[in-house]
């Protein structure tokens, strides 16, 4: 895997996501402090921290789920403006997935990968309906197309809402705590998926307590409370030897749980 | 009591009547279709970004709901004339049912919209999907389906109510068979006649709206 390189210029040549001094409010409480953070190609990060320390937030405003009012964000070169148009192009070339699947109920599998490609980019019904079955088997749920998502364990309604965002093709996948809504024995059915899509070069930023996940997986873990990136390291040195006192006191938190 | 049944005049008036149970389903299914234009137009207007638009939408509602069918059918016939404009009964009566009916429906439908929850909107929007993509292709049907039972109902009332456009003589079931009651005096008959005649309509109507449900709404949900 690739060495990260945490030297890469901000919003350089190569950063597929640049966030350059981005602060955000939520009215009058401030839910991001002044957040740097450059992503290549191809890299894989890790975001951890407390609940309420802003995770979320900072990955949704990279797809404009919530704006932000101070800095800036690039992504594949695009700078995320508040424009429909710049919206649009960003959210096109960037694919979620969600704590809670968030599946279309009314839908089944398969056309819950096949609406975003053929309404947002115009694909032909016969090519979007070829994506989806080549990736709903790629996640290894092929066999489920013509089921509806209440039909689907957790495990299989989260590996369907990754092969739906992949149909868009996307540059970036965000994974929101993507398997803390599930039952134990699903847990390893997801990341697993998300493993092999590492694994395949995509670049990830994923927030998720799975610390295994992190040391398999990323390039970098990122540590954030109160809405600031407070330490941001490779695998090994987050994990072997935290700075601040706060990352040790949260990995002494979670591994202990775990 | 010494009242003899004669059912003459009602088996005479029956094609009336028949013929005038068209009138009335015409009334219904224009009113219906008017009302589901206001109902999902004001529910999108009620959350507009401009803000006298959502006060006018929710203007509009409570002053429907507010105020008695009657009033507002009469309004339409008469007091609109006076600024100019002229309708006949049946646009008029299809007019006031929808706007009556529509009134209703915003907040239904409206209601059935924020059983959505926001992850299913912002999965479109991640996806991709423009914010009105998002509400015709991801809210609105699991919405309706959440709605559909207090939404139909109150198209059965919508077409119960085409009885007040007698009041215009618009042409539909009760104002032919008040015709044929004041020609015959025979109102027990004629209006125990078309009572079942409702009841039918109603009947028909919740089963037609059964087998909607069926067919549309039937993808499982846990
Ligand atoms: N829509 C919102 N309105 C107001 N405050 C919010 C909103 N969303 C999140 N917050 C607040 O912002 C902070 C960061 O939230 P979030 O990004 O969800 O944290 P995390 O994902 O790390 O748990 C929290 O204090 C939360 O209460
Ligand atoms: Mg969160």
């Amino acid at each position: 895997m690739n060495q990260p390189n945490a030297e890469a210029p901000l919003g350089g040549a190569d950063a597929m996501i640049a966030m350059n001094h981005v602060e955000k409010w939520y009215g009058e409480f401030k839910a991001l402090t002044d957040i740097n953070l450059a992503v290549r190609k191809g890299e894989r990060i890790v975001l951890c921290g407390p609940s309420g320390s802003g995770k979320s937030t900072l990955i949704r405003c990279i797809n404009h789920l919530e704006g932000y009012q101070k800095g800036e964000i690039r992504v594949g070169g695009t700078k995320l403006g508040d424009d429909a148009k710049t919206i649009d192009a960003v959210r096109r070339e960037v694919g979620m997935v969600f704590q809670h699947f968030n599946l279309f109920p009314h839908l089944s599998v398969l056309q819950n990968c096949m609406l975003a490609p053929m309404r947002s980019l115009g694909v032909s019904k016969a090519e979007a309906e070829a994506t989806a079955r080549q990736l709903l088997g790629r996640v290894k749920i092929l066999e489920q197309a013509e089921k509806y998502p209440a039909q689907l364990s957790g495990g299989q309604q989260q590996r369907v809402a990754i092969a739906r965002a992949l149909c868009m093709r996307p540059k970036v996948m965000l994974f929101d705590e993507p398997t803390s809504a599930l039952d134990p024995e699903m847990v390893k059915e997801v990341l697993d998926t998300m493993i092999a899509l590492a694994e395949e070069g995509m670049t990830m930023i994923c927030v998720t307590h799975e610390m295994g996940f992190a040391r398999q997986v990323a390039n970098r873990v990122i540590f954030m409370a109160s809405g600031a990136i407070v330490e941001e390291a490779p695998p090994e040195e987050f994990f072997g030897n935290p700075r601040h006192e706060r990352t040790r006191r949260f990995l002494g938190e979670i591994l202990h749980k775990h | 009591m010494n009242y003899t049944l004669d059912f003459t005049p009602v088996i005479e008036g029956m094609p009336a009547l028949l013929m005038a149970c068209l009138g009335t389903f015409g009334l219904a299914l224009g009113g219906m279709a008017l009302a589901i234009v206001i109902g999902v137009g004001g529910v999108i207007l009620r959350d507009s970004k401009i803000a006298p638009v959502r006060w006018l939408v929710k203007a509009f509602v409570e002053l429907i709901r507010n105020t008695p069918f009657l009033v507002q059918i009469f309004f339409i016939y008469f007091a609109l004339p006076l600024a100019g404009v002229r309708l006949d009964p049946t646009p008029t009566a299809i007019i006031a049912l929808g706007i009556n009916g529509g009134a209703y429906a915003i907040e239904i439908i409206r209601g059935g919209v924020q059983s959505i929850g926001k992850g299913q909107i912002e999965a479109g929007l991640a996806l991709g999907l423009h914010k009105a993509q998002v509400f015709r292709l991801i809210v609105l049907k699991p919405a309706l389906r959440a709605i559909f039972p207090s939404l139909t109902s109150q198209f059965v009332l919508l077409t119960l109510t085409t009885s007040v456009a007698s009041a215009i003589s618009a042409y539909e079931l009760t104002s032919v068979a008040q015709r044929i009651e004041s020609d015959s005096f025979r109102s027990f008959e004629v209006y125990g006649t078309i009572t079942l005649f409702y009841l039918v309509i109603s009947w028909v109507m919740m089963r037609f709206f059964a087998a909607i449900s069926t067919r549309y709404f039937s993808y499982p949900v846990k």
